[in-house]
């Protein structure tokens, strides 16, 4: 009976190993791991006979794995980098392929405890760069802020660089932090510290109202602002391909872009492309 | 002769058995050394570059690097397009500072203070990591190495029986700790902890990652120094006592002096660990890059660096090159303190407590 149920195992593994042999590997971006495991969950159940995995790392990772040519499909946060497309180009020949998939909205947090409620795009630049280096200068108490960042090694970091510290350097006393979870913990433990990151809902941290400059209205980073382009800190995120996708990765990419595919977008906390 | 044939029959039975052992023993033992002279030797290939690096010229204009889209109909491209001319402008403004930097040879920016590799300017100084690395280490062993050292002590001479049978191996589990734990306690606990205590500015600095990093340390110390310890002759003890030495003037007078040798390869070893430990200072130190001699500004290691920087560069490039010379220093300060602690400590001790060799 025993020996029946295990060759029965060993006869369904088999099944399984011959039919579900269209292996899709997806690799890159922590940020949108979790995104990107409910895709493949989602799709897998409704067609069985593809295999996805799905792997985080960091976009570098991803992007070095898609020009190494040991992923099929990276993910990531950040635009691709000229080197790195420079790379692509010399071992492929092609220039590969861009896929803007979901929308995420960066929040800027600060302790709860601080009486700062809003800032200017300015000001956070100002605060990151190190031009101003007391609360009371925006508003809050007198007392040194203190920075956290996430590490460089994760596309959060390079687009809060290039699109809120427009390419500027971070001043040299911002601490650097790994996953934006240390980030949020460090925040909350500390009263006058500063952070960014996805959105997150951590206890002893609230996210800050962002204004254009100083003349527009604040907006909190919620659904609706960001779909309308009202919240000023949104990024695209990205899939990344080394040629234009054909057979099952095609089908894979058409579904993630169909509607049912951007509704796991908005469940997961993300917002859709469309 | 009698013996030599003896011998020989019983080389002839073990014969196979004998040589198979030995060819097994001995290939892991030549397999062992192999792969860590390979990895030394990939470690310094791939920071070798640095040596004849010139930059890069150009060789793609954007147009080229176009890539292409997918399923792009359906989004408002504008704010793409608005972004693009935004770079733009930026890129040309800053291009005549990127230019002057360019001059500067390869070497002037390893040595500079500024460590900012992914930067429009990349600068590479790993000065301020060396000096973090050895901040670091600092306090780790100046707090470890007494409480482990006195601990030590504790066990081998003052402690009874059964007190010793339960502290030797509780502090040894400490060795067993995963470090990403020891990190974590820091990051949440320890350094809240330490911030009231003290009330200094910033909540992660060296003096967290140097106290957290003495909790792996301290085992270590402690273990080779337990060891050293008991090694020394009981007649080195009873002499001391027979002149009679107190219980405590014979351990401070006598066995510690004797024990010198081996409780300084303890606390070498010790550095060699609290040097290349990346996860703990990774998340209690703050790793931020500056240059100073506070003990109570953050720090950035060079282990935290290879450790938060490795999985995000593009491999080829001159920031995959510097965190392999980092990788180099880090193994070849490791290497000579492990070697110093092996070799020259381990004959000193044996001719002071062998006597006469």
């Amino acid at each position: 009976m025993k020996r029946n149920i295990i060759l029965l195992c060993l006869v369904s593994l088999l099944f399984i190993g011959l039919y579900a042999n269209k292996i899709i590997t997806v690799k890159g971006s922590d940020t949108m791991v979790i995104l990107a495991q409910r895709w493949a969950e989602v799709y897998m159940k409704k067609n069985k006979n593809v295999v996805i995995q799905v792997t985080g790392g960091g976009s570098g990772t991803g992007i070095s794995a898609l020009i190494n040519g040991t992923t099929d499909i990276c993910n990531s946060s950040r635009p691709i980098k000229k080197e790195e497309k420079i790379k692509l180009k010399e071992k492929y020949g092609t220039t590969g392929v861009e896929i803007k998939v979901a929308i995420d909205g960066l929040s800027i947090y600060v302790n709860q405890k601080n009486p700062v409620n809003e800032l200017t795009l300015d000001q956070v630049k100002d605060i990151y760069t190190g031009k101003i280096n007391n609360w009371k200068e925006v508003g809050g108490k007198d007392a040194q802020i203190i920075r956290y960042s996430r590490e460089n090694n994760s596309g959060t970091y390079v687009y809060f660089k290039d699109e809120v510290l427009k390419g500027e350097d971070f001043d040299r006393r911002t601490q650097y932090l790994p996953g934006t979870a240390a980030v949020v913990n460090a925040v909350a433990k500390d009263i006058n510290g500063i952070g960014y990151g996805g959105a997150a809902y951590g206890v002893g941290i609230k996210e800050l109202k962002i204004k254009k400059d100083a003349k527009s209205p604040a907006y909190a980073p919620t659904v609706e602002n960001i779909k309308k382009g009202l919240y000023p800190i949104s990024r695209f995120l990205y899939m990344y391909l080394r040629k234009k996708p054909e057979g099952e990765i095609k089908k894979f990419i058409d579904w993630i872009l169909s509607e049912e595919g951007q509704k796991v977008v908005k469940e997961v906390g993300y917002f859709p492309i469309r | 002769m009698k013996d030599t044939h003896q011998n020989e029959l019983l080389r002839k039975k073990l014969y196979l058995s004998d040589r198979i052992a030995k060819f097994v023993v001995t290939s892991i033992a030549v397999i062992s050394f192999v792969s860590i002279a390979l990895i030394f030797l990939f470690v310094l290939r791939e920071a070798f570059p640095i040596f004849g690096y010139t930059p890069e010229v150009e060789s793609y204009s954007d147009q080229e690097l176009e890539m292409e889209s997918y399923g792009e109909e359906h989004i408002g491209i504008e704010k793409d397009e608005q972004k693009a001319s935004v770079n733009n402008n930026q890129v040309q403004q800053s291009s005549s500072e990127e230019e002057k930097l360019k001059l500067q040879s390869i070497w002037e920016n390893i040595f500079s203070t500024t460590w900012d590799p992914v930067s429009n300017n990349p600068r590479y100084g790993i000065i301020p990591l060396v000096v973090g690395s050895l901040k670091v280490t600092l306090i780790a062993i100046i707090i470890a190495a007494p409480i482990a050292i006195l601990a030590a002590l504790f066990t081998s001479t003052f402690a009874p029986k059964w007190a010793k049978e339960i502290l030797k191996p509780a502090i040894e589990i400490l060795a067993g700790f995963p470090s990403v734990v020891i990190g974590f306690f820091a990051l949440v606990i320890l350094a809240s902890f330490l911030q009231n205590v003290f009330g200094y500015q910033y909540r992660l600095n060296a003096f967290v990652g140097g106290v957290a990093l003495s909790l792996a340390v301290i085992p270590i110390i402690y273990t080779v120094t337990e060891d050293a310890l008991s090694a020394i002759p009981r007649s080195y003890i009873e002499a001391s006592y027979a002149l009679g030495a107190e219980k405590w003037q014979t351990a401070l007078y006598v066995v510690l002096p004797a024990a010198a040798p081996g409780i300084f390869a303890a606390v070498l070893l010790g550095i060699g660990r609290a040097f290349g430990e990346t996860m703990i200072v990774l998340m209690s130190t703050g790793n931020a890059p500056i240059l100073s001699a506070s003990l109570i500004d953050p720090v950035r290691t060079m282990s935290a660096t290879i450790g938060a920087e490795m999985a995000e560069v593009i491999f080829g490039e001159l920031h995959y090159n510097v965190l392999f010379l980092l990788g180099s220093i880090l193994f070849l300060f490791s290497f000579t303190v492990n070697a110093i602690a092996e070799f020259y400590v381990k004959n000193k001790l044996l001719r002071r407590i062998g006597g006469t060799k």
